[in-house]
């Protein structure tokens, strides 16, 4: 079985109030290392054996179409060991 | 004429769009979201709600449904549409709008009387009204923020594709004040905002949302 992450971000210029509330959250906790915070998805699909070219492709597919939405969001997908 | 309204699992503006589209003057024919049957409606509107419970994003399940397949394929060849708040949302999920819809900047849910200016009266949905006509009609959603980039907002812009603003400061952090945007040929119209709650003032804050029912008529007649 192996276990194929993607990862959904929304793009860089696309503005993040969730990212923003959580930035802010934290130095109110007494954490000061954030300078800003991006808030994104993650997906763990499993499969069974071993991921093959044909399949990582049509991961890659489905996470255009329906994981993410490219107008808005950025995506990453990759095999985790 | 006979105007669909779609029920999706979730959907919670519907008797209200259905009774907006009698007050209109139209017949309001009811559509489940499962039928692969648009029973030969002239129109179509997506009324507001949290289908299939806003999973993945607002819209993005419904998107998928068997009869939002007839519904892009009838806006394709013209038959009007119109989304309303989470409708909006599906139609910019099925890129028959561009653009989305994300959380409002300040994170809270809205529910509110907002005045809106219609600034163009040109479309299916909107003929009835004046341009620059502010109207008052009920906001009310977590997710609507519209955002896009730089290059489909100035051609939004240039084209007028903008149809309606929000009035006074931006309630949810949309790019230039968008309340509501068209396609290239003006039949489809996403509109974040309520006009289905301001159809009487018994019931509503106003009457002034029923221009977008009777606007329908008008683009049938024609």
């Amino acid at each position: 079985m192996a276990k194929i992450v993607v990862d959904v971000m929304l793009k860089p210029e696309i503005l993040d109030p969730q990212g923003n509330a959580v930035a802010s959250a934290l130095p109110r906790l007494g954490f000061t290392f954030a300078q800003s915070v991006r808030q994104g998805k993650r997906f763990e699909i499993e499969i069974a054996g071993e991921p093959t070219a044909t399949q990582l492709a049509e991961v890659e597919k489905a996470a255009e179409v329906l994981l993410s939405n490219p107008v808005i969001e950025n995506f990453v997908v990759r095999v985790e060991k | 004429m006979r105007v669909g309204v779609i029920t999706f699992p979730g959907t919670l503006d519907d008797r209200d769009a259905a009774r907006a589209v009698v007050a209109g003057g139209a017949e309001a024919v009811s559509l489940w979201h499962a039928d692969a049957d648009l029973k030969n409606v002239d129109a179509v509107i997506l009324p507001g709600g949290f289908s299939y419970g806003d999973y993945l994003r607002c819209g993005a399940i419904s998107r998928f449904a068997p009869v939002m397949n007839l519904v892009i394929e009838a806006a394709g060849k013209g038959m009007p549409v119109l989304g309303i708040c989470n409708g909006f949302q599906v139609l910019c999920e099925s890129h028959l709008l561009p653009g989305a819809l994300t959380r409002n900047s300040d994170l809270h849910f809205l529910c509110k009387d907002q005045e809106i200016e219609i600034v163009n009266n040109t479309t299916a949905w909107t003929s009835s009204y004046k341009s620059g006509e502010k109207i008052v009609i009920p906001l009310k959603n977590g997710e609507g923020s519209f955002q896009c980039d730089d290059e489909t907002l100035a051609k939004l812009e240039d084209q007028g594709r903008v149809i309606a603003r929000y009035v006074g400061q931006n309630p949810n952090g949309s790019r230039n004040l968008i309340a509501g945007i068209t396609n290239e040929r003006g039949n489809v119209v996403g509109l974040m905002p309520h006009p289905e709650h301001a159809i009487d003032e018994l019931t509503g804050p106003t009457a002034q949302g029923l221009g977008f029912f009777t606007s329908i008529l008008n683009a049938m007649v024609k």
